[in-house]
């Protein structure tokens, strides 16, 4: 099968054909920027090396308790939780708002994403005041106490709300891309839809699934704000109270490290299944427009899903937040303030976008063309800034900016920097997964025909990987616009966005004043998520 | 056409860099740079009286105090930092600590009493805050324990919240420590835990739950009760001094000069203007906290500071956090 071999040929593991034309030595100035973007990205682990080599003792000491053992196991346990129920709550949506006849696909694509902007501390919040044992919806049914929701309960719950989407975004891109030849082909030899789809299609959307859940997991773990709320001791609840109150610098490195850890294994275990799933891709070339399935009698309870989960995620904090808003404007709004920081989040979070983007395509080019220790590497490490709170990434580079660029120190160009490393892997991941889907045959004949290695990047392969660049670029600029403990650090003084602005309201107990900036938050990210959704469903 | 697809990106990524270029920090002479551990809302107003009385312009960070604290540490001598307002002692004591603050001149530290200064005299006192416990419309003032020692008795199980990463339940920890004994206090938390006492993030959702219901009685500051009070008179939560066992210790909001600052004479005019009559008798107007300095009156609905039965006790002892911490985390509480 000509797809079969093709599939092969942009897998991990190259015929020799590839290397005989010289394939497996990148291209100086990709190996350069490569590893440019690696080590800017190791700069948090780094950091934490430097911090726990101050008193490897005392770090030792600190790790080596009953209690990191009971407090990983907590973390993990919730981080498996709200992956497996973000996973599967994202994969009927998926399916539903790419290949079903549903009424609105694309609205409900924009509405069922949008979650994933609310910050989470403020999620939390929000369902502590409505669905508390004392909130809005006690009052509402009228009784006096409702079940406690803190704990395990509220942080599994909150997270997996506000996390979904992470599986959810490249899902419905994987399976826009996706042939459906294959299916097709299974259906005329008397499999049922129902076979089809776990047979066929599912195996299919595998490294999609696994990308997104990783990110979810990494997520869980990093996660601060839902925890403290929702008054679940985690691990990184340690990793904060080491900072915010013993200014234990090496304990905390100390149980940093202890994190990125763990984010290896994880991520060697996915970077498992992705490798055993590449060789099972098809090649773009033959794909035509999948036809929609119609859902016929079961459109309503289809419906009744998507509006079920965006009733949930979105409109229940939406509405809190309004109803605080509408309080808030009798009383007077700062119009001025208010357009300064959403244009200083808009920018930020943009540049970060853009930043994170350009290395992130620089390392996906490595790993999946020229795969190799190096590269493996240069891609592994690029995840630990994303599985390390915010704060250890901020004062890492607080760390390293005042020693080697002190005149940049506290410019917006090393507020973008940090975030860029901080949230690389969420652009890695989805150019990485579209890269894989474009025969390296065609690089190869342009470079035959004497287009030099970065006119054919530039001319060939960026166009053909758009789709993955946008997704990534998308992702980040969502995590960018709710960053907090970086942006407090290290933006220039004056600097606000909309999160410091929600940030400086709730930590005097101002929920009802936070309410305009969150929801500022959320105007903002739904332009860029309605044109992702759109842009999409032209590629299909 | 393509040419123009092709520069339209790079075009873009130009602007942006030019962008963020202009947007780097300025130092100028006349501008003093302030970190601050104390929210906009509070501090803008005192920072105007400065520059106002200084003609100085002041560049404020906002962060929470502790995170503050770790950047100036991590900073060193090349922070940007003139001048650090921290919400609390130990964020002070972590800096001094390292040697990153200035010595502050005798007349300064002299304003205030030694009990809300730093011990090596690098940080002074600006405000007070009074521990107590807040109570809701269903506990009766008869019933209320003289101590939060008390708290572990049965009769308030599952009633009683706090906020064990907050700074001050962890400064009356230490205080517990230091006066009755590390027995006393190991016995105090672990009572407390198996009584149930419920976990919050901050003293605000503490004063919160206590007003809807969720429990009884909270160990917070003062001055949460006495903000909301000023918002609404019929606010359903009171506070209660206990007496006993360092049940009121006072804390301090606090103010100190960073070592490596190039603005010393501005940076102590800073201080002394926290100090002046006119700051103090603001922040205890606004933000109903105790004023430090002696002759300026505490708000009128409040516990005179001298009535207060705040325990005697060196504020600057409680530095022992670490100890505090293992403590904390060995009997669950935190």
């Amino acid at each position: 099968m000509d797809a079969a071999t093709a599939g092969r040929t942009f897998g991990r593991r190259l015929p020799s054909a590839a290397r005989a034309f010289g394939m497996r030595r990148p291209p100086l100035v990709l190996l350069g920027l490569g590893l440019m973007v690696g080590l800017a990205a190791a700069l948090p682990a780094l950091y934490l090396v430097v911090a726990v080599l101050d008193d490897a003792r005392g770090a030792l000491d600190a790790v080596l308790t009953d209690r990191t053992v009971g407090l990983i196991t907590r973390s993990l346990g919730l981080a498996a939780a709200v992956t497996a129920a973000a996973i599967a709550i994202a994969v009927p949506l998926a399916w539903l708002t790419v290949r079903s006849d549903l009424p609105g696909r694309r609205i409900w694509a924009t509405l069922l994403t949008l979650p994933l902007v609310i910050p989470s501390y403020i999620g939390a919040y929000l369902f502590v005041s409505a669905l508390g044992p004392r909130g809005a919806l006690a009052d509402l049914l009228g009784v006096e106490q409702l079940p406690s929701i803190y704990g395990f309960s509220g942080a599994f719950l909150v997270l997996t709300l506000f996390t979904y989407p992470l599986v959810l975004i490249p899902l419905r891109g994987a399976l826009q891309r996706m042939d459906p030849s294959l299916e097709e082909a299974a259906r005329v030899m008397g499999r049922s839809p129902r076979d089809v789809f776990r047979s066929v299609v599912l195996p299919q959307l595998a490294p999609a699934i696994g990308a997104g859940g990783v990110l979810v997991a990494l997520y869980v773990l990093s996660d601060f704000g839902a925890v403290s709320i929702m008054r679940f001791n985690s691990f990184t609840h340690d990793i904060y109270i080491a900072y915010e109150s013993g200014f234990g610098r090496t304990e905390a490195a100390a149980l940093g490290m202890v994190l990125v850890l763990v984010m290896l294994v994880l991520f060697a275990a996915y970077a498992r299944v992705r490798a055993a799933r590449a060789l099972h891709r098809v090649t773009p070339g033959a794909q035509r427009p999948a036809q929609p399935v119609a859902l016929a009698r079961w459109r309503w309870p289809a419906l009744a899903f998507c509006a079920g989960v965006a009733a949930i995620a979105l409109v229940l904090p939406v509405g809190v937040l309004l109803y605080w808003a509408t309080k808030q404007i009798s009383s007077g709004l700062e119009l001025g303030a208010l357009a300064a920081n959403s244009w200083h989040s808009l920018l930020a979070a943009a540049a970060a976008a853009l930043a994170a983007s350009l290395g992130a395509i620089a390392v996906a080019l490595l790993s999946v063309r020229y795969p190799s220790l190096v590269t493996r590497i240069v891609e592994r490490v690029g995840y630990a800034g994303y599985a390390l709170p915010g704060i250890v990434v901020a004062l890492a580079l607080v760390f390293f900016t005042t020693r080697v660029a002190l005149p940049l120190y506290q410019t917006l160009a090393v507020l973008v920097f940090a975030l860029a490393i901080h949230y690389l892997p969420l652009a890695v991941s989805p150019i990485g997964a579209s890269l894989l889907q474009v025969p390296p045959r065609l690089e190869e004949a342009a470079r035959g025909l004497g287009r030099s290695p970065i006119a054919v990047l530039r001319t060939i392969t960026t166009p053909l990987v758009a789709s993955g660049v946008l997704g990534g670029a998308a992702l980040v600029f969502l995590h960018a616009l709710k960053e907090l403990p970086a942006t407090l650090l290290l933006a220039p003084i004056g600097f606000d966005t909309l999160a410091t602005d929600v940030w400086q309201q709730t930590s005097f107990g101002f929920y009802e004043a936070s309410a305009i900036p969150a929801l500022l938050l959320l105007l903002i990210a739904a332009p860029p998520l309605y044109l992702l959704s759109a842009k999409a469903s032209v590629a299909s | 056409m393509l040419i123009r697809r092709r520069l339209a990106p790079l075009a873009a990524l130009a602007a942006l860099l030019a962008g963020l270029a202009a947007c780097g920090a300025s130092e100028d002479e006349t501008t003093l740079t302030l970190y601050s551990g104390r929210i906009a809302p509070i501090i803008s107003p005192a920072v105007k009286q400065y520059e106002a009385a200084s003609g100085f312009d002041v560049n404020t960070r906002y962060g929470d105090s502790p995170s503050l604290a770790a950047t100036i540490l991590e900073e060193g001598k090349n922070s940007p930092a003139d001048v650090f307002f921290a919400q609390d002692a130990g964020s002070l004591e972590a800096v001094e600590k390292q040697g990153l603050l200035l010595e502050l001149p005798a007349d300064i530290l002299a304003e205030v009493p030694p009990r809300y200064r730093s011990k090596g005299g690098a940080w002074v006192g600006v405000t007070g805050r009074a521990r107590v416990i807040a109570y809701g419309e269903k506990v009766k003032a008869s019933e209320l324990p003289d101590s939060p020692l008390q708290l572990t008795d049965k009769k308030w199980k599952g009633r009683v919240g706090w906020a064990p990463r907050n700074a001050s339940l962890q400064g009356y920890v230490t205080a517990l420590r230091l006066v009755e004994g590390e027995d006393v206090a190991r016995k105090w938390l672990e009572g407390m835990v198996a009584n149930d006492v419920q976990t919050y993030n901050s003293n605000i959702p503490i004063r919160d739950a206590i007003a809807k219901g969720e429990i009884d009685l909270g160990l917070i500051n003062h001055y949460y009760v006495a903000e909301a009070q000023a918002e609404d008179p019929d606010y359903p939560v009171k506070v209660h001094f206990p007496p006993e066992d360092l049940g009121s210790l006072v804390n301090t909001a606090g103010v100190a000069v960073l070592a490596s600052t190039d603005n010393k004479e501005q940076a102590l005019k800073f201080v002394r203007q926290m100090l002046s009559e006119q700051t103090q008798t603001y922040f205890s107007e606004s933000s109903k906290e105790y004023p430090l300095v002696s002759g300026v009156p505490a708000p009128k609905e409040l516990t005179p500071l001298a009535d207060v039965p705040a325990p005697k006790i060196d504020l600057a002892k409680l530095d022992d956090l670490q100890g505090t911490l293992k403590l904390m985390r060995e009997t669950g509480a935190l």
